[in-house]
């Protein structure tokens, strides 16, 4: 019978699969939830701008071209780490980046934008409470998503940004997004 | 000095607790409503901790989640819609308990699949142990086994 031959090799078999499995399990990254908001419409929001508080930021701005919106703060270590790359990326013009600045003093934003190489931001919505960002489903900052020519959401990047990852996700997305 | 020393065991003994009911500073008129609360924010998931739920975590967004969770029960939103306010905005994985769908069948029935494969498999061995047929002697296996026997006898 042919189960009989192969009877020596069904550990090895075993063992084969399980490290499969538990070899994909290792190259995924568990803080990285997928969000559902993905091919939605931007949440509905209208915040104070955090540099001049009387003018506002809503989710209507975002219509009418391909945008980036990063959600940042004064106190998050990772947003210095990526913040010189969101500087240089503003200067090739080749998209608007619009902030959320969540749960944040407003003099330490604005002084941490001037202390970490200044500020790329058409605007940044000032978030004091963070509700908006439960509307985003925002849990880690920072984090930026890829917004459409009509307000939607296309993708979502968690973690500090940079070349790499522009290069790779998020530039090829933007590219087409721009064609749409 | 016997009973301070036993004070000071008794209240380091149950601090947790008294820290943990400093976190849990939200007032509820009507019980079943709190309780509602206590059961709803240990059934959703800290996403800053993954491993912790809204209850047990400390994390500002948890804080936050905890207050939205406070405001929603307040206000008599169902337990139905307050788990569909978490998901549309942070994904099924806020729930403890995934719900049953086309990606998560693997993870809810995956178990019972396991178990029927290890049934079949043991079923099998044992159907082919009771099988093993008696084996047949040859006159000259009879010979042998009478002459050992007769030896002995002695």
């Amino acid at each position: 019978m042919a189960s009989s031959r192969l009877r020596p090799f069904i550990p090895l078999i075993i063992f084969i699969v399980m490290a499969i499995f538990l070899g994909v399990g290792l190259t995924l990254n568990p803080r990285e939830v997928p969000s559902p908001l993905i091919n939605k419409a931007s949440p509905a929001f209208t915040l104070p701008q955090l540099h001049s508080p009387d003018k506002t930021l809503g989710h209507t701005d975002f219509v009418g071209k391909v945008s980036l919106f990063n959600v940042w703060a004064s106190w998050c270590a990772a947003c210095r780490q990526e913040h010189g790359f969101l500087v240089q990326l503003e200067k090739q013009n080749i998209l608007p980046i619009y902030g959320l600045n969540y749960k944040d003093d407003a003099n330490d934003a604005k002084r941490w934008l001037i202390q970490y190489g200044g500020n790329p931001y058409v605007a940044s919505a000032h978030d004091l409470d963070g509700r908006i960002g439960i509307d985003w489903g925002v849990y880690g900052v920072p984090e930026t998503f890829v917004i459409d020519k009509k307000g939607m959401i296309r993708y979502k990047h968690i973690g500090p940004l940079d070349f790499h990852v522009w290069s790779k996700n998020i530039a090829p997305i933007v590219k087409q997004l721009q064609a749409e | 000095m016997k009973l301070k020393q036993i004070t000071i065991i008794f209240v380091l003994s149950f601090w947790t607790v008294i820290v943990q009911a400093g976190i849990y500073a939200f007032e509820f008129d009507d019980p079943a409503k709190e309780q509602r609360f206590k059961q709803l924010s240990e059934e959703l998931r800290c996403l800053v901790c993954q491993n912790q739920t809204l209850a047990d975590s400390n994390a500002g967004l948890a804080m936050d989640l905890r207050k939205e969770l406070y405001k929603q029960v307040l206000s008599d939103a169902s337990d139905e819609e307050i788990k569909n306010f978490m998901v549309s905005r942070y994904g099924d994985f806020v729930l403890y308990k995934p719900p049953v769908r086309t990606s998560t069948y693997l993870l809810w029935f995956g178990p019972f699949i396991l178990v029927a494969i290890a049934l079949i498999i043991l079923l099998r061995v044992i159907r082919s142990s009771n099988k093993q047929t008696p084996t047949t002697l040859s006159d000259a296996d009879h010979k042998r086994a009478q002459q050992l026997l007769s030896e002995n006898k002695d």
